[in-house]
């Protein structure tokens, strides 16, 4: 079954972490919903879409050496929590870097990079995965 | 008006593979080779990059450096031999990423390897008759070499972007010039997976009668010589081909260093001048002059005249990284897991 219109419709959070803003309690919430689960009807109306800064630090992660089959060119690759500067907790792929360069609280940001492909002749899907960051000395 | 560029970025894969590494696995002498084309390794693109992925990490390091909206942004061009789809344009992509869509005109330029420069020099159309605010021009590849196949010692990927615009001009595109004719060197048929070329035709008829057709066509309308500029670069397929043009045009190994990059990262294609051009500007200061020549098999060259103004003092460089700065990001590969990551393994479930 073609996935494109599903994965079409999710492009704005996928490649620029489109998310929301509770504007009643103020929280951030990926991907976008249309109510806040915290609020729930004070929110009607309250939602706002929002850019997520896109930036954040490892609050977990793990090697993994048995995944999908999309990511077995992949192996073994590094799945992380990322704890995001907007206060909510992605998980994401951590690329081009070695397992002894992470550690808790390693500053990441998110990049854009393929997620998987519908075999060689259908829609490539793109989405973010995260790469070190490098921060700017005082 | 004067057009030239607002802002630029870069991007390069990490992985690397050396010509030793590739001369292994088909009993050829890859030191001698690399030393011969002075290529001490290429980048290889991750699995999970392509010409799209390498596009939109440079426009977004552009974009990064200046404070445009991307809503002011009319146009977008991405020049590339190795665009993911054949049917669906690599620049509709890029403009979602950088958040400049849907109000711009939108499509990928194809001229081996100077569809980059292709996309500058129609900006600058664009920009300077005001039919658009900025355009943003792109040149990446992840250019594809057969195994075994000479190419396969250079081919290699990345790309950089540039915004073009009439306002706060870091360098001015003093005036261009372009020199083509009908020359087979090097082409790759529809549906077929890697290029063939000509061999030796690649280089006197092709690469350096355009280039030198190109450069000196720039420099009698410009009535400038090589001495004129601070900074020059050239396509490079290799180390050698530039380095023996700059110096049958009059430049100096000082003036082409910042933009030399091919030793490091091989033929970056499409890439390949708007990454030496990305150098360049990393270092520039005002009132330096840029001289650069595309050169694309087919076969044409697009030359440039350039000036770096004062605005690059104040200009935001620090806000995404030099060329520098990502090509010290490196890890290097076997030739089986170089040919893993480039899909040249046929698996089981195909």
């Amino acid at each position: 079954m073609a996935t494109a219109p599903r994965f079409w419709r999710e492009n704005p959070s996928r490649y620029n972490l489109v998310g929301i803003k509770c504007n009643s309690c103020g929280r951030h919430f990926f991907p976008p919903r249309s109510i806040c689960p915290v609020c729930h009807r004070k929110s009607v109306g309250k939602i706002e879409r929002v850019k997520l800064k896109g930036e954040g630090k490892i609050f977990s992660w793990t090697e993994v050496q048995e995944g999908p089959e999309e990511l077995s060119s992949n192996r073994p690759y590094i799945y992380a929590m990322v704890e995001m500067e907007d206060g909510l907790r992605f998980t994401g792929q951590v690329i081009d870097c070695e397992p002894a360069d992470l550690q808790i609280g390693t500053p990441v940001r998110a990049v854009l990079r393929k997620l998987s492909e519908e075999g060689p002749s259908g829609v490539i899907h793109y989405g973010y995965k995260f790469v070190l960051r490098k921060e700017k000395s005082p | 008006m004067k057009v030239g560029i607002v802002s630029y970025g870069a991007c390069v894969p990490r992985y690397r593979i050396t010509p030793e590494e590739i001369g292994k696995v088909w009993g050829a002498d890859g030191k001698a080779v690399g030393k011969g084309l002075m290529i001490n390794c290429k980048s290889i693109p991750a699995p999970d990059e392509d010409t799209i992925t390498i596009s939109v990490e440079a426009a977004r390091n552009m974009m990064k450096r200046c404070d445009v909206s991307p809503k002011d942004i009319g146009a977008l061009y991405v020049g590339s031999e190795s665009h993911p789809y054949a049917v669906k344009p690599t620049g509709t992509i890029v403009a979602e990423a950088i958040e400049a869509a849907p109000h711009l005109t939108v499509a990928d330029f194809e001229f081996a390897c100077k569809a980059g420069t292709a996309a500058i020099q129609t900006c600058m159309g664009l920009v300077g008759s005001g039919m658009v605010k900025y355009g943003v021009a792109i040149g990446a590849d992840t250019s594809q070499g057969a195994p075994g196949d000479a190419l396969e010692y250079s081919a290699s990927a990345g790309g950089a972007a540039f915004l073009i615009g009439s306002e706060k001009i870091i360098a001015t595109l003093d005036r261009t010039y372009s020199y083509t004719t009908d020359t087979p060197d090097f082409w790759r048929r529809e549906g077929q997976i890697y290029p063939r070329h000509g061999g030796r035709f690649t280089g006197e008829p092709a690469y350096f009668k355009h280039v030198l057709n190109g450069g000196r066509g720039l420099m009698e309308r410009t009535g400038t010589t090589a001495k004129d500029y601070t900074y020059a670069v050239f396509h490079q397929p290799n180390g050698k081909f530039p380095t023996r043009v700059a110096k049958q045009l009059g430049f100096s190994d000082t003036q082409i260093k910042a933009g030399l990059l091919a030793p490091l990262i091989g033929n970056t294609y499409s890439g390949a001048v708007p990454l030496g051009l990305a150098a360049i500007l990393d270092e520039a200061k005002p009132g330096d002059r840029i001289f650069a020549v595309a050169y694309g098999s087919g076969a044409g060259s697009d030359a440039f005249a350039m000036t770096v103004t004062d605005e690059i003092d104040s200009y935001a460089r620090d806000r995404a990284p030099t060329v520098k700065e990502i090509i010290s990001n490196v890890k290097f590969l076997d030739y089986a897991t170089y040919a893993k990551f480039r899909g040249m393994i046929v698996l089981g479930r195909e």
